[in-house]
Protein backbone atom coordinates (compact mmCIF):
# COMPACT_ATOMS: atom_id res chain seq x y z
CA UNK A 1 0.00 0.00 0.00
CA UNK A 2 1.52 3.05 -0.88
CA UNK A 3 2.15 5.82 1.72
CA UNK A 4 -0.55 8.20 0.64
CA UNK A 5 -3.01 5.48 0.70
CA UNK A 6 -2.41 4.72 4.05
CA UNK A 7 -2.14 8.50 5.37
CA UNK A 8 -5.54 8.71 4.26
CA UNK A 9 -7.35 7.07 6.60
CA UNK A 10 -6.59 8.57 9.78
CA UNK A 11 -6.52 12.14 8.22
CA UNK A 12 -10.06 11.87 7.02
CA UNK A 13 -10.97 10.66 10.02
CA UNK A 14 -9.42 13.46 12.23
CA UNK A 15 -10.68 16.42 9.87
CA UNK A 16 -14.31 14.66 10.24
CA UNK A 17 -13.96 14.70 13.73
CA UNK A 18 -12.86 18.30 14.00
CA UNK A 19 -15.74 19.14 11.69
CA UNK A 20 -17.56 17.27 14.57
CA UNK A 21 -16.28 19.47 17.11
CA UNK A 22 -16.57 23.15 15.81
CA UNK A 23 -20.12 22.34 14.81
CA UNK A 24 -21.03 21.05 18.60
CA UNK A 25 -19.37 24.06 19.70
CA UNK A 26 -21.37 25.85 17.45
CA UNK A 27 -24.62 24.73 17.37
CA UNK A 28 -24.94 24.72 20.62
CA UNK A 29 -23.34 27.94 21.58
CA UNK A 30 -20.64 26.64 23.88
CA UNK A 31 -18.67 29.30 25.67
CA UNK A 32 -14.93 29.28 24.48
CA UNK A 33 -14.26 29.42 28.51
CA UNK A 34 -15.86 26.06 28.51
CA UNK A 35 -14.77 24.07 25.43
CA UNK A 36 -13.23 26.58 22.56
CA UNK A 37 -13.93 25.19 18.73
CA UNK A 38 -10.79 24.50 17.09
CA UNK A 39 -10.95 27.52 14.24
CA UNK A 40 -10.35 29.46 17.97
CA UNK A 41 -7.71 27.31 19.66
CA UNK A 42 -5.90 27.53 16.51
CA UNK A 43 -6.51 31.50 16.16
CA UNK A 44 -4.84 31.38 19.66
CA UNK A 45 -1.51 29.35 18.71
CA UNK A 46 -1.14 31.75 16.57
CA UNK A 47 -1.68 35.01 18.49
CA UNK A 48 -0.35 33.63 21.75
CA UNK A 49 2.80 32.14 19.67
CA UNK A 50 5.14 34.77 21.11
CA UNK A 51 4.54 33.55 24.51
CA UNK A 52 3.76 30.09 23.77
CA UNK A 53 6.84 29.50 21.69
CA UNK A 54 10.06 30.10 23.94
CA UNK A 55 7.80 28.00 26.43
CA UNK A 56 7.79 24.86 23.99
CA UNK A 57 11.43 25.49 23.28
CA UNK A 58 11.75 24.92 27.23
CA UNK A 59 10.00 21.74 27.66
CA UNK A 60 11.77 20.47 24.40
CA UNK A 61 15.26 21.24 25.65
CA UNK A 62 13.88 19.20 29.02
CA UNK A 63 12.91 16.81 26.79
CA UNK A 64 15.84 16.60 24.50
CA UNK A 65 18.60 16.35 27.71
CA UNK A 66 16.50 13.68 29.29
CA UNK A 67 16.30 11.44 26.10
CA UNK A 68 19.65 11.85 25.80
CA UNK A 69 20.78 11.31 29.19
CA UNK A 70 18.27 7.82 29.61
CA UNK A 71 19.97 6.50 26.29
CA UNK A 72 23.76 7.10 27.71
CA UNK A 73 22.60 5.83 31.04
CA UNK A 74 20.22 3.23 29.74
CA UNK A 75 22.64 1.53 27.56
CA UNK A 76 25.70 1.70 29.65
CA UNK A 77 23.58 -0.07 32.65
CA UNK A 78 22.56 -2.44 30.18
CA UNK A 79 26.45 -3.26 29.19
CA UNK A 80 26.76 -3.36 33.05
CA UNK A 81 23.93 -6.37 33.44
CA UNK A 82 25.12 -8.09 30.49
CA UNK A 83 28.61 -8.64 32.10
CA UNK A 84 27.44 -10.59 34.98
CA UNK A 85 23.87 -12.25 35.52
CA UNK A 86 24.85 -11.68 39.21
CA UNK A 87 25.12 -7.52 38.72
CA UNK A 88 21.57 -7.93 36.44
CA UNK A 89 19.66 -10.25 39.45
CA UNK A 90 20.89 -7.74 42.10
CA UNK A 91 20.23 -4.22 39.88
CA UNK A 92 17.37 -4.75 38.25
CA UNK A 93 14.77 -4.88 40.47
CA UNK A 94 15.60 -1.69 41.55
CA UNK A 95 15.32 -0.89 38.07
CA UNK A 96 12.22 -1.87 38.02
CA UNK A 97 11.09 0.25 41.46
CA UNK A 98 12.14 3.47 40.21
CA UNK A 99 10.03 2.50 36.67
CA UNK A 100 6.71 1.72 39.17
CA UNK A 101 6.91 4.76 41.30
CA UNK A 102 4.99 7.15 39.85
CA UNK A 103 6.84 10.56 38.97
CA UNK A 104 4.23 12.85 40.30
CA UNK A 105 4.19 11.32 43.39
CA UNK A 106 8.31 11.47 44.00
CA UNK A 107 8.46 14.75 41.37
CA UNK A 108 8.14 16.97 44.86
CA UNK A 109 10.48 15.46 46.63
CA UNK A 110 13.47 15.97 43.73
CA UNK A 111 12.31 19.45 43.31
CA UNK A 112 13.50 20.22 47.11
CA UNK A 113 16.61 17.97 47.40
CA UNK A 114 17.86 20.05 43.57
CA UNK A 115 17.98 23.45 43.63
CA UNK A 116 18.43 23.80 40.26
CA UNK A 117 15.04 24.01 38.51
CA UNK A 118 15.77 22.90 35.50
CA UNK A 119 18.14 20.12 36.83
CA UNK A 120 15.36 18.49 38.80
CA UNK A 121 13.09 18.23 35.90
CA UNK A 122 16.15 16.64 33.66
CA UNK A 123 16.03 14.00 36.53
CA UNK A 124 12.47 13.69 36.95
CA UNK A 125 12.07 13.18 32.64
CA UNK A 126 14.93 10.86 33.11
CA UNK A 127 13.20 8.93 35.80
CA UNK A 128 10.42 8.33 33.53
CA UNK A 129 12.38 7.46 30.27
CA UNK A 130 15.26 5.18 30.67
CA UNK A 131 13.82 1.89 31.84
CA UNK A 132 12.71 1.17 28.63
CA UNK A 133 16.01 1.52 27.18
CA UNK A 134 17.50 -0.64 30.09
CA UNK A 135 14.84 -2.89 29.94
CA UNK A 136 15.15 -3.72 25.62
CA UNK A 137 18.91 -3.64 25.41
CA UNK A 138 19.39 -5.38 28.10
CA UNK A 139 16.99 -7.99 26.75
CA UNK A 140 18.75 -7.93 23.23
CA UNK A 141 22.09 -7.71 24.92
CA UNK A 142 21.57 -10.99 26.16
CA UNK A 143 19.49 -12.35 22.81
CA UNK A 144 22.67 -13.31 20.60
CA UNK A 145 21.86 -16.04 18.80
CA UNK A 146 23.26 -19.03 20.58
CA UNK A 147 24.91 -21.01 17.73
CA UNK A 148 27.18 -17.91 16.50
CA UNK A 149 28.39 -17.32 20.30
CA UNK A 150 29.71 -20.89 19.56
CA UNK A 151 31.01 -19.74 16.33
CA UNK A 152 32.91 -16.80 17.99
CA UNK A 153 34.18 -19.18 20.49
CA UNK A 154 35.13 -21.54 17.69
CA UNK A 155 37.31 -18.87 16.08
CA UNK A 156 38.30 -17.85 19.49
CA UNK A 157 37.17 -14.74 19.77
CA UNK A 158 37.61 -12.59 23.09
CA UNK A 159 34.91 -11.10 25.14
CA UNK A 160 35.55 -7.66 23.44
CA UNK A 161 35.04 -9.29 19.81
CA UNK A 162 31.70 -10.79 20.65
CA UNK A 163 30.57 -7.87 22.35
CA UNK A 164 31.37 -5.48 19.70
CA UNK A 165 30.87 -7.94 16.42
CA UNK A 166 27.90 -10.27 18.00
CA UNK A 167 25.46 -8.63 20.98
CA UNK A 168 26.01 -4.85 20.23
CA UNK A 169 24.87 -5.38 16.75
CA UNK A 170 21.99 -8.15 18.21
CA UNK A 171 20.53 -5.63 20.67
CA UNK A 172 20.42 -2.88 18.03
CA UNK A 173 16.81 -3.74 17.22
CA UNK A 174 15.58 -4.39 20.42
CA UNK A 175 17.74 -1.02 21.62
CA UNK A 176 15.72 1.26 18.98
CA UNK A 177 12.01 -0.30 19.50
CA UNK A 178 12.75 1.16 23.33
CA UNK A 179 14.34 4.21 22.29
CA UNK A 180 11.36 4.80 20.72
CA UNK A 181 8.86 4.62 23.79
CA UNK A 182 11.10 6.33 25.65
CA UNK A 183 10.79 9.10 23.65
CA UNK A 184 7.55 9.98 24.13
CA UNK A 185 7.79 9.18 28.14
CA UNK A 186 10.82 12.23 28.27
CA UNK A 187 7.83 14.27 27.35
CA UNK A 188 5.52 12.93 29.82
CA UNK A 189 7.90 12.84 32.26
CA UNK A 190 9.38 16.35 31.40
CA UNK A 191 5.50 18.09 31.42
CA UNK A 192 4.59 16.10 34.21
CA UNK A 193 7.58 17.63 36.42
CA UNK A 194 6.88 20.87 35.05
CA UNK A 195 3.00 21.06 36.52
CA UNK A 196 4.45 19.94 39.90
CA UNK A 197 6.93 22.28 39.98
CA UNK A 198 4.87 25.02 38.57
CA UNK A 199 7.85 27.24 38.03
CA UNK A 200 7.44 30.98 36.78
CA UNK A 201 9.14 33.78 34.59
CA UNK A 202 10.81 33.23 31.67
CA UNK A 203 12.12 29.36 32.51
CA UNK A 204 8.70 28.15 32.66
CA UNK A 205 7.92 25.23 30.11
CA UNK A 206 4.32 24.20 28.18
CA UNK A 207 2.69 22.94 31.38
CA UNK A 208 3.65 26.47 33.54
CA UNK A 209 1.60 27.51 30.48
CA UNK A 210 -1.21 25.36 30.78
CA UNK A 211 -1.78 26.11 34.61
CA UNK A 212 -1.28 29.37 34.02
CA UNK A 213 -4.19 30.05 31.36
CA UNK A 214 -6.09 27.93 33.68
CA UNK A 215 -5.83 30.11 36.66
CA UNK A 216 -7.08 32.73 34.56
CA UNK A 217 -9.59 30.86 32.75
CA UNK A 218 -7.46 31.59 28.81
CA UNK A 219 -9.57 27.98 28.15
CA UNK A 220 -8.02 28.34 24.01
CA UNK A 221 -4.63 29.15 25.41
CA UNK A 222 -4.60 25.80 27.41
CA UNK A 223 -5.91 24.17 23.94
CA UNK A 224 -2.87 25.50 22.06
CA UNK A 225 -0.72 24.39 24.87
CA UNK A 226 -2.01 21.27 24.57
CA UNK A 227 -1.88 21.03 21.35
CA UNK A 228 1.69 22.03 21.13
CA UNK A 229 2.59 19.02 23.77
CA UNK A 230 0.71 16.70 21.28
CA UNK A 231 2.45 17.58 18.17
CA UNK A 232 5.76 17.45 19.86
CA UNK A 233 5.31 13.94 20.88
CA UNK A 234 4.08 13.14 17.67
CA UNK A 235 7.36 14.82 15.77
CA UNK A 236 9.34 12.97 18.70
CA UNK A 237 7.73 9.37 17.42
CA UNK A 238 8.21 10.04 13.60
CA UNK A 239 11.49 11.07 14.00
CA UNK A 240 13.04 8.10 16.28
CA UNK A 241 10.91 6.21 14.06
CA UNK A 242 12.29 7.16 10.79
CA UNK A 243 15.78 6.78 12.91
CA UNK A 244 14.97 3.58 13.27
CA UNK A 245 14.03 2.83 9.59
CA UNK A 246 17.49 4.28 8.44
CA UNK A 247 19.87 2.09 10.57
CA UNK A 248 17.68 -1.25 10.48
CA UNK A 249 16.36 -1.03 6.50
CA UNK A 250 19.15 -3.17 5.21
CA UNK A 251 18.50 -6.34 7.46
CA UNK A 252 15.73 -6.11 9.63
CA UNK A 253 12.58 -7.63 9.42
CA UNK A 254 10.74 -5.01 10.90
CA UNK A 255 11.97 -2.16 7.83
CA UNK A 256 12.05 -4.79 5.21
CA UNK A 257 9.36 -4.20 3.01
CA UNK A 258 7.87 -7.36 1.25
CA UNK A 259 6.04 -8.03 -2.06
CA UNK A 260 3.68 -10.69 -1.72
CA UNK B 1 45.41 -39.86 11.17
CA UNK B 2 43.74 -36.44 11.94
CA UNK B 3 41.91 -36.64 15.36
CA UNK B 4 41.47 -40.24 17.46
CA UNK B 5 38.68 -40.19 19.89
CA UNK B 6 39.25 -42.68 22.75
CA UNK B 7 36.60 -44.24 25.30
CA UNK B 8 34.93 -40.72 24.97
CA UNK B 9 31.88 -40.39 28.01
CA UNK B 10 30.16 -37.07 27.45
CA UNK B 11 27.45 -36.41 30.60
CA UNK B 12 25.54 -33.11 30.20
CA UNK B 13 24.84 -31.42 33.43
CA UNK B 14 21.54 -32.19 33.51
CA UNK B 15 22.36 -35.62 33.85
CA UNK B 16 21.42 -36.83 30.38
CA UNK B 17 24.22 -39.48 29.31
CA UNK B 18 25.01 -38.25 25.73
CA UNK B 19 28.17 -40.30 24.84
CA UNK B 20 29.42 -43.25 26.10
CA UNK B 21 32.60 -45.09 25.71
CA UNK B 22 32.79 -44.02 21.83
CA UNK B 23 35.87 -44.38 20.23
CA UNK B 24 36.52 -43.43 16.53
CA UNK B 25 39.21 -42.41 14.24
CA UNK B 26 38.94 -39.69 11.82
CA UNK B 27 41.47 -40.41 9.03
CA UNK B 28 43.46 -37.83 6.81
CA UNK B 29 41.29 -36.67 3.76
CA UNK B 30 38.46 -38.80 4.30
CA UNK B 31 35.18 -38.12 4.02
CA UNK B 32 33.61 -39.50 7.36
CA UNK B 33 29.46 -39.36 7.89
CA UNK B 34 28.05 -39.67 11.68
CA UNK B 35 24.66 -41.91 10.90
CA UNK B 36 22.30 -41.84 13.49
CA UNK B 37 18.92 -41.74 14.89
CA UNK B 38 18.24 -38.61 16.48
CA UNK B 39 19.36 -37.56 19.77
CA UNK B 40 21.83 -40.09 19.26
CA UNK B 41 24.65 -37.76 20.13
CA UNK B 42 26.44 -37.53 16.53
CA UNK B 43 26.15 -33.45 16.69
CA UNK B 44 27.75 -33.88 20.91
CA UNK B 45 30.93 -35.92 19.11
CA UNK B 46 31.03 -32.82 16.28
CA UNK B 47 31.33 -29.80 19.33
CA UNK B 48 33.86 -32.03 21.21
CA UNK B 49 35.92 -32.40 18.42
CA UNK B 50 35.55 -28.89 17.68
CA UNK B 51 36.55 -27.64 21.20
CA UNK B 52 33.03 -26.58 22.18
CA UNK B 53 32.72 -28.56 24.95
CA UNK B 54 35.04 -30.54 27.26
CA UNK B 55 34.55 -34.58 27.16
CA UNK B 56 33.58 -36.34 30.61
CA UNK B 57 35.77 -38.78 30.17
CA UNK B 58 38.37 -40.35 27.61
CA UNK B 59 40.42 -38.48 25.73
CA UNK B 60 40.87 -36.86 22.23
CA UNK B 61 44.49 -37.11 20.53
CA UNK B 62 45.54 -34.95 17.38
CA UNK B 63 48.54 -37.22 16.53
CA UNK B 64 49.49 -34.93 14.12
CA UNK B 65 50.21 -31.48 16.03
CA UNK B 66 50.48 -30.44 19.58
CA UNK B 67 46.36 -30.61 20.07
CA UNK B 68 43.89 -28.74 18.43
CA UNK B 69 44.82 -25.50 16.14
CA UNK B 70 41.89 -23.61 16.20
CA UNK B 71 42.06 -22.46 12.36
CA UNK B 72 42.35 -25.96 11.58
CA UNK B 73 39.21 -26.04 11.94
CA UNK B 74 35.83 -25.21 9.94
CA UNK B 75 32.38 -25.76 11.42
CA UNK B 76 29.21 -25.77 9.28
CA UNK B 77 25.38 -25.69 11.42
CA UNK B 78 22.84 -26.87 10.88
CA UNK B 79 21.45 -23.44 10.14
CA UNK B 80 23.61 -21.22 8.00
CA UNK B 81 23.79 -19.11 11.28
CA UNK B 82 24.89 -15.89 9.28
CA UNK B 83 24.90 -12.35 11.00
CA UNK B 84 22.18 -10.48 9.97
CA UNK B 85 22.94 -7.30 9.84
CA UNK B 86 26.52 -8.08 7.94
CA UNK B 87 26.81 -8.82 4.02
CA UNK B 88 27.78 -12.00 2.58
CA UNK B 89 31.22 -10.94 2.27
CA UNK B 90 31.24 -9.31 5.98
CA UNK B 91 29.96 -13.01 6.92
CA UNK B 92 32.72 -14.90 5.23
CA UNK B 93 35.40 -12.59 6.47
CA UNK B 94 34.42 -12.78 10.37
CA UNK B 95 37.11 -15.91 11.41
CA UNK B 96 39.81 -14.04 9.95
CA UNK B 97 38.96 -10.67 11.17
CA UNK B 98 38.23 -12.52 14.42
CA UNK B 99 42.03 -13.52 14.21
CA UNK B 100 43.37 -10.39 13.38
CA UNK B 101 44.45 -11.27 9.65
CA UNK B 102 44.79 -7.85 7.74
CA UNK B 103 42.11 -6.43 5.64
CA UNK B 104 43.59 -6.71 2.27
CA UNK B 105 44.89 -10.30 2.33
CA UNK B 106 41.30 -10.95 4.39
CA UNK B 107 39.18 -9.74 1.55
CA UNK B 108 41.00 -11.45 -1.40
CA UNK B 109 40.27 -14.70 0.73
CA UNK B 110 37.49 -14.17 1.56
CA UNK B 111 36.43 -13.39 -2.35
CA UNK B 112 38.49 -16.69 -3.02
CA UNK B 113 35.86 -18.40 -0.55
CA UNK B 114 32.91 -16.56 -2.10
CA UNK B 115 33.65 -17.66 -5.19
CA UNK B 116 34.40 -21.70 -4.42
CA UNK B 117 30.68 -21.82 -3.23
CA UNK B 118 29.76 -20.42 -6.55
CA UNK B 119 28.35 -16.88 -5.01
CA UNK B 120 30.00 -14.12 -7.13
CA UNK B 121 28.22 -11.34 -7.50
CA UNK B 122 26.47 -11.52 -4.09
CA UNK B 123 29.27 -10.16 -1.93
CA UNK B 124 27.24 -7.20 -0.97
CA UNK B 125 23.84 -8.72 -0.71
CA UNK B 126 22.54 -9.29 2.80
CA UNK B 127 21.36 -12.47 4.31
CA UNK B 128 17.36 -12.20 4.19
CA UNK B 129 18.07 -11.46 0.56
CA UNK B 130 19.33 -15.37 -0.38
CA UNK B 131 17.09 -18.46 -0.49
CA UNK B 132 18.17 -20.95 2.25
CA UNK B 133 20.54 -23.32 -0.44
CA UNK B 134 22.48 -19.85 -1.08
CA UNK B 135 22.82 -19.42 2.50
CA UNK B 136 23.81 -22.56 3.20
CA UNK B 137 26.84 -21.56 0.40
CA UNK B 138 27.75 -18.64 2.48
CA UNK B 139 28.16 -20.93 5.68
CA UNK B 140 30.43 -23.24 3.92
CA UNK B 141 32.40 -20.58 2.42
CA UNK B 142 32.60 -18.98 5.82
CA UNK B 143 34.29 -22.29 7.32
CA UNK B 144 36.60 -22.79 4.06
CA UNK B 145 38.01 -19.08 4.43
CA UNK B 146 40.43 -20.19 7.48
CA UNK B 147 41.77 -22.91 4.91
CA UNK B 148 40.87 -25.52 7.52
CA UNK B 149 42.41 -28.93 7.48
CA UNK B 150 39.20 -31.05 9.07
CA UNK B 151 35.35 -29.76 7.75
CA UNK B 152 32.93 -30.47 10.35
CA UNK B 153 29.63 -30.01 9.40
CA UNK B 154 26.55 -30.85 11.21
CA UNK B 155 23.63 -32.20 9.02
CA UNK B 156 24.21 -28.74 6.98
CA UNK B 157 21.57 -29.10 4.51
CA UNK B 158 19.09 -30.87 6.47
CA UNK B 159 16.74 -28.05 6.62
CA UNK B 160 17.10 -28.06 2.06
CA UNK B 161 14.85 -29.25 -0.30
CA UNK B 162 16.19 -32.32 -1.80
CA UNK B 163 16.84 -30.73 -5.44
CA UNK B 164 18.74 -27.95 -3.54
CA UNK B 165 20.46 -30.89 -1.78
CA UNK B 166 21.66 -32.87 -4.66
CA UNK B 167 23.37 -29.82 -5.87
CA UNK B 168 24.97 -29.02 -3.13
CA UNK B 169 25.97 -32.56 -1.97
CA UNK B 170 27.53 -32.52 -5.54
CA UNK B 171 29.29 -29.09 -5.45
CA UNK B 172 30.37 -30.23 -2.03
CA UNK B 173 31.99 -33.57 -3.38
CA UNK B 174 33.54 -31.00 -6.08
CA UNK B 175 35.36 -28.68 -3.69
CA UNK B 176 36.44 -31.72 -1.28
CA UNK B 177 37.90 -33.44 -4.19
CA UNK B 178 39.88 -30.53 -5.02
CA UNK B 179 40.58 -29.53 -1.87
CA UNK B 180 40.98 -32.23 0.09
CA UNK B 181 40.20 -31.62 3.29
CA UNK B 182 38.82 -34.29 5.70
CA UNK B 183 34.91 -34.07 6.92
CA UNK B 184 33.24 -35.30 9.60
CA UNK B 185 29.78 -35.31 8.15
CA UNK B 186 26.78 -35.89 10.53
CA UNK B 187 23.46 -36.99 9.32
CA UNK B 188 20.44 -38.84 9.33
CA UNK B 189 20.39 -39.95 5.88
CA UNK B 190 21.31 -43.22 4.68
CA UNK B 191 21.06 -42.36 1.16
CA UNK B 192 22.92 -38.90 1.71
CA UNK B 193 25.43 -40.41 3.66
CA UNK B 194 26.44 -43.46 1.30
CA UNK B 195 26.47 -40.96 -1.64
CA UNK B 196 28.84 -38.45 -0.13
CA UNK B 197 31.41 -41.02 2.69
CA UNK B 198 34.07 -43.22 2.01
CA UNK B 199 33.07 -44.30 4.91
CA UNK B 200 30.31 -44.22 7.50
CA UNK B 201 30.19 -44.31 11.69
CA UNK B 202 26.86 -45.91 12.42
CA UNK B 203 26.02 -44.92 16.07
CA UNK B 204 23.81 -46.64 18.60
CA UNK B 205 20.83 -44.20 20.06
CA UNK B 206 21.78 -42.30 22.83
CA UNK B 207 23.89 -42.94 25.05
CA UNK B 208 25.70 -43.09 21.74
CA UNK B 209 28.83 -45.13 20.55
CA UNK B 210 29.92 -46.22 17.53
CA UNK B 211 28.09 -49.19 16.63
CA UNK B 212 29.71 -50.09 13.12
CA UNK B 213 31.50 -48.87 10.38
CA UNK B 214 30.93 -49.54 6.44
CA UNK B 215 33.44 -48.17 3.84
CA UNK B 216 31.93 -46.98 0.89
CA UNK B 217 34.51 -48.54 -1.62
CA UNK B 218 33.12 -45.77 -4.80
CA UNK B 219 34.76 -44.39 -7.30
CA UNK B 220 35.39 -40.52 -7.63
CA UNK B 221 33.89 -38.70 -9.07
CA UNK B 222 30.64 -39.16 -7.70
CA UNK B 223 27.42 -38.44 -10.17
CA UNK B 224 23.63 -39.35 -10.82
CA UNK B 225 25.37 -42.16 -12.70
CA UNK B 226 26.50 -43.58 -9.13
CA UNK B 227 23.13 -42.34 -7.60
CA UNK B 228 21.30 -45.05 -9.57
CA UNK B 229 23.76 -47.82 -9.88
CA UNK B 230 22.99 -50.98 -8.97
CA UNK B 231 26.33 -50.74 -6.05
CA UNK B 232 24.58 -47.33 -4.75
CA UNK B 233 21.66 -49.29 -3.90
CA UNK B 234 23.64 -52.37 -2.20
CA UNK B 235 25.42 -49.95 0.06
CA UNK B 236 22.13 -48.19 1.21
CA UNK B 237 20.65 -51.27 1.81
CA UNK B 238 23.45 -52.15 3.93
CA UNK B 239 23.98 -49.06 5.84
CA UNK B 240 20.07 -49.05 6.32
CA UNK B 241 20.62 -52.70 8.15
CA UNK B 242 23.63 -51.60 10.23
CA UNK B 243 21.63 -48.76 11.29
CA UNK B 244 18.30 -51.08 12.07
CA UNK B 245 20.62 -53.53 14.12
CA UNK B 246 22.16 -50.00 16.06
CA UNK B 247 19.03 -49.32 16.78
CA UNK B 248 17.75 -51.94 18.25
CA UNK B 249 20.92 -52.80 20.40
Amino acid sequence: MSALRRALPPVVIGLAGLVAWELVVRVNAIPYYILPGPLLVLQTLISDWRTLYPSLLVTLAITGAALLVATVAGVLISILFAQSKLIELGLFPYAVILQVTPVVAIAPLIIIWVKNIPLALLICAWIVAFFPIVSNTTLGLNSADHNLVNLFQLYGASRRQVFWHLRLPSAMPYFLGGLRISGGLALIGAVVAEFVAGTGGSQSGLAYRILEAGYTMQIPRMFAALLMITCSGILIFLALTGLSYVILRKWHESAVEREV
Amino acid sequence: MIARLQQVDKVYANGVVALRHLDLDVGEGEFLSLLGPSGCGKSTVLRLVAGLGEVSGGRIEWPNGNGRARGDIGFVFQDPTLMPWATVSANVLLPLKLRGVPGDEGEARAREAIGLVGLDGFERAYPRQLSGGMKMRVSIARALVTRPRLLLMDEPFASLDEITRFKLDNDLLQLWARQRWTVVFVTHSVYESVYLSTRIAVMTARPGRAASEVVIDAPAPRDEAFRTSPLYHEYCRQVSARLAEATRA
